[in-house]
């Protein structure tokens, strides 16, 4: 134990390092699959034919490949195809795409509880369809998905650590670097897990503050 | 930007592919039994048990699911044997994904217990019913007709983890296509054929679950 203590003081700079990396991966991906997720969620709920069908198809079949598949694809065909990302941009872009379809069908959801008498009500006040929409409509659903969409903030952190199979250097690449120096395997493991569990539980407890606060309403 | 398909090679794996979705489904399947059995007395637990064994469940529950599965499946392949508990790679991958798999479905059961209305175990108690009884007689039985369409779900999801398999260098799908990726440089091929197979199980298992749903009635 207590030369775990100290190999963990000797490290530190490698752990923050992956740790940051983890972090910015993580919301990366929550930002893009966010903006993805609200245009998804708006098409497949308002859409014409010709647009709810590619969307249906890119939710339908992101939703059911596993997300590492998703990543080692991302990975192997952006570079088969001559776009050059760092494993960092393909891990991210896959992340987004697994974050975009899963939000897609939350926000598309939520969207769709909205009485259709409120979309009707704006139209009587001359509203737009995009006014009803950004001023009517999204505020509502945004809200109502909050907390769901705290919730997809945890399965992305968890999904993040997929990336050290691609070789971004984050928490968990990182910490199989220093066993392989150290072979102090179950302790890094242990404190790697802890690290994210942390992290995991405070976006955990927000969600939970968040949803008190909605059903407070 | 010019990519010449090539499907042969798929047709050459076809075989090892297969067999690496057979080997998925069956972990998916010892995974979901596995954990039906932690989450059936973690659940049972967390509402009639004693604080000690519902903080139990809580922090069980918590902890599992705030955690990666990466790490869970990395920690008992690898730093496990430390301890002395030497596993195979498929047997430290299935006690990984049950634990995982018990957390989720605590969660599952305990939601579809509390959602039994209280006027059923009354009554069984009322007809001179042991304690136990009502809960094997009654809670059970209702409990796992409410608890179908998320053990359907989470069923597909652990199907899905099943991938992380590859990560121990388990011969299972995704592990499959990746080592056609490698080998051969079919990458487009090699990962649609493996989205494809993924994507049409994940829909055949939850289309059979619906038929197999509507054989019950809902309480």
């Amino acid at each position: 134990m207590e030369r775990f203590f100290i190999e963990l003081s000797n490290m530190r700079l490698q752990l923050a390092e992956g740790l940051i990396t983890t972090v910015e991966v993580s919301i990366a991906a929550i930002i893009t699959g966010t903006a993805l997720g609200l245009f998804v969620g708006v098409g497949l709920a308002f859409g014409t034919r010709p647009v709810r069908w590619p969307l249906r198809a890119y939710v339908d079949v992101v939703r059911g490949t596993p997300v590492l598949v998703l990543i080692l694809a991302a990975f192997y065909i952006l570079a088969a195809f001559g776009i050059h990302f760092t494993a960092t941009g393909s891990g991210v872009f896959a992340l987004s795409l697994f974050c975009g379809a899963h939000l897609g069908e939350i926000f598309r959801g939520a969207l769709e509880a909205i009485p259709l008498t409120q979309i009707e009500a704006g139209k009587s006040m001359g509203l737009k369809m995009r006014q009803i929409l950004l001023l009517v409509l999204l505020p509502q659903a945004l809200r109502q998905a909050l907390p769901v969409w705290i919730n997809t903030a945890v399965e992305i952190v968890k999904a993040s650590t997929l990336l050290s199979i691609i070789g971004v250097g984050e928490l968990l690449l990182k910490t199989q670097e220093i066993i392989g120096r150290t072979f102090l395997t179950l302790d890094f493991y242990i404190f790697a897990g802890l690290i994210y569990f942390l992290i995991n539980f405070s976006i955990e407890q927000v969600g939970r503050i968040a949803e008190r606060r909605l059903a407070g309403h | 930007m010019t990519y010449a398909f090539n499907f042969d090679v798929i047709w050459a794996n076809a075989g090892n592919l297969l067999g690496g979705l057979a080997l998925g489904l069956a972990l998916a399947i010892l995974a979901i039994a596995i954990g039906a059995a932690i989450g059936l007395v973690a659940a049972f637990a967390a509402i009639d048990g004693s604080r000690t064994l519902r903080s139990c469940a809580a922090a069980y529950v918590t902890f599992v699911r705030n955690t990666p599965l990466l790490v869970i499946v990395l920690v008992a392949y690898f730093a496990l044997p430390e301890l002395g508990v030497r596993m195979g790679k498929i047997e430290s991958f299935v006690a990984s994904l049950s634990l995982y798999a018990g957390a989720y479905l605590t969660e599952v059961f305990r939601a579809s217990l509390t959602g039994i209305p209280s006027g059923l175990t009354d009554a069984g108690h009322s007809i001179g019913l042991t304690r136990f009884q009502v809960a094997r007689l009654i809670r059970f039985p209702i409990m796992l007709r409410n608890a179908l369409p998320a053990l359907g779900s989470t069923f597909i999801s652990l199907f899905k983890d099943s991938s992380l398999a590859a990560a121990i260098a388990v011969p299972e799908l995704t592990f499959q296509a990746r080592r056609i990726n490698v080998d051969t440089f079919r990458v487009v091929e090699a990962w649609m054929a493996a989205s494809l197979l993924y994507v049409s199980t994940s829909l055949l298992i939850a289309a059979g679950l619906r038929r197999f749903e509507r054989r019950f009635p809902k309480f």
